[in-house]
C-alpha cells in the first residue's frame, strides 16, 4: 500500500521536476542579427548601415504594434457574411477586405474607437460582437444574470425544503399540558 | 393544481418564450442598414463595362458621385458568381433604358470579382444597358455597408441614401422609388437630416 502511494507521488512530481530542471538551463540569447535587434555597440561599429538597420527595427516594431492593434479591433467586429465569427476569425473574402480597411485606417492615424465607429456608421451596431450595454441591448447583459440568480434561488429553496425532516403524525399533534 | 406555483413559473417562462418568439420572426441574415436618410458615401470608380447607347460610358472613365449631384442615382452591386443577380439583370437593364434622358443615373458596381469575369457575364447575359464600375478591395461596397449581392441603393437628388433594396429588385419597386425621388426637387446642398416617414426613405421594401 505504502509502495503504491510512493509510485503515485513520484508520477505526480515528475512533470514539476522536469520543468524545474528545464528552467535551470538558461535559454540561449537570440542572435541580435537574426532577431532583427542591434546593440548600441554594433550601431557605433557599423556606422551608416547601422542607422539604416535601426530605422528598420523601428519600422518592424511599428508594424508589429499595428498588426496587434488590427487584430484587437478586428476581433471585436462581426463578419457580415458569417454566423457569429469576427473579422479576425473569418477566412471570407469580405472579412479579410474589412480587416485590411481596419489596418489602413489605423495606419492612417485613426484610433480603435474611431475605426469601430466607422463600421457602426456603415453596418449599425450589429457589427459589434459585444453590443453597447444600453436600451434593448441591456437585456443581453441583464437577462443571463437574472436567470442564473433565479435558478440558484430556486435550487436553494428546493434543497432547503427537501433537507427538512419530514414531520410525523406525532410531531403534528400539539403536545403540552393542555 | 398549485396556482401560486404555476403563476410564478409563468412569470419567468412567458417573457423568455416571448423573447424567443420575437427572435423567430427576425431574419438573422438581414442586417438593418443605418444608411437610409444619411448622406451617401462618396465614390470615384472606373468604368470596366461601357453599357449601351444612350447610357454608354467609355471604359476607363472615372465616375464620381459628386458629379451627379441634383440627379437620382441607382447603384446596383452585383457579381458574376451571384445567381440572384441573373434574376434582376434584364429588369434593371430595361428600366434603366426607359429612364434614359431623365435625371437618373444607373451604375452597376462589381463586388469581389474580376472585371474580366464581369465582362464575360454581361456578354453571356446579352448585354447591359448601363455602365458597370470596378470596386477594388470592395472599399465602396464596405462604405455602403454591403453584406451580399445583389443590393441596390437609391440616392436622392440631394445626395442622400433614400432606400436600400436587398435581393433581386423588381421593376415595380424600381419605378416607384425612382419616380418618388424624381418628384422631390433638389434643394442644393445635401441636408443631413433624415427623410421623414412620408419621404422617399420610407419607400416600400417589396419583392424580397
Amino acid at each position: 500500500m505504502t509502495r503504491r502511494l510512493w509510485v503515485v507521488l513520484a508520477l505526480m512530481a515528475a512533470p514539476v521536476l522536469a520543468r524545474s530542471q528545464g528552467a535551470a538551463v538558461p535559454a540561449p540569447l537570440p542572435d541580435p542579427r537574426q532577431a532583427g535587434v542591434i546593440s548600441p555597440e554594433q550601431i557605433q561599429k557599423e556606422g551608416k548601415s547601422a542607422d539604416e538597420r535601426a530605422a528598420l527595427n523601428l519600422k518592424t516594431a511599428g508594424d508589429t504594434a499595428l498588426e496587434a492593434m488590427t487584430t484587437a479591433v478586428a476581433s471585436e467586429l462581426r463578419c457580415p457574411v458569417c454566423q457569429g465569427l469576427s473579422l479576425q476569425a473569418s477566412p471570407s473574402e469580405l472579412a479579410q477586405q474589412m480587416r485590411g480597411l481596419v489596418k489602413d485606417q489605423l495606419a492612417a492615424g485613426k484610433t480603435p474607437d474611431e475605426v469601430k465607429a466607422y463600421f457602426v456608421s456603415k453596418y449599425g451596431e450589429w457589427i459589434l460582437l459585444s453590443p453597447k450595454p444600453r436600451g434593448f441591448n441591456l437585456l443581453v447583459y441583464v437577462l443571463p444574470l437574472v436567470l442564473v440568480g433565479s435558478g440558484i434561488t430556486f435550487i436553494w429553496v428546493m434543497v432547503r425544503k427537501w433537507s427538512r425532516p419530514e414531520l410525523t403524525d406525532a410531531d403534528r399533534t400539539p403536545s403540552g399540558p393542555a | 393544481m398549485n396556482w401560486k406555483r404555476a403563476s410564478i413559473a409563468s412569470l419567468f417562462a412567458v417573457p423568455v418564450i416571448l423573447l424567443f418568439a420575437y427572435g423567430m420572426t427576425q431574419d438573422p441574415k438581414d442586417i438593418p442598414s443605418p444608411l437610409p436618410g444619411r448622406e451617401a458615401p462618396t465614390f470615384s470608380l472606373s468604368v470596366f463595362a461601357p453599357g449601351q447607347p444612350p447610357l454608354q460610358r467609355n471604359v476607363g472613365d472615372t465616375i464620381r458621385l459628386a458629379d451627379m449631384k441634383g440627379d437620382v442615382v441607382v447603384l446596383n452591386f452585383w457579381a458574376s458568381w451571384c445567381l440572384a443577380c441573373r434574376d434582376e439583370h434584364t429588369t434593371l437593364s430595361e428600366v434603366a433604358r426607359n429612364y434614359a434622358g431623365k435625371p437618373v443615373h444607373f451604375y452597376g458596381v462589381l463586388y469581389n470579382d474580376e472585371p474580366a469575369n464581369g465582362t464575360n457575364w454581361i456578354a453571356e447575359m446579352g448585354g447591359q444597358s448601363y455602365p458597370s464600375l470596378n470596386d477594388p478591395k470592395a472599399r465602396t461596397a464596405i462604405d455602403y455597408g454591403l453584406y451580399g449581392v445583389p443590393e441596390t441603393f437609391f440616392l436622392d437628388r440631394n445626395g442622400r441614401v433614400a432606400y436600400k433594396h436587398t435581393g433581386p429588385v423588381p421593376a415595380s419597386v424600381l419605378a416607384r422609388v425612382i419616380d418618388s425621388l424624381m418628384a422631390v426637387p433638389a434643394t442644393g446642398a445635401a441636408d443631413a437630416s433624415p427623410a421623414g416617414p412620408a419621404g422617399p426613405a420610407a419607400a416600400p421594401k417589396a419583392g424580397g
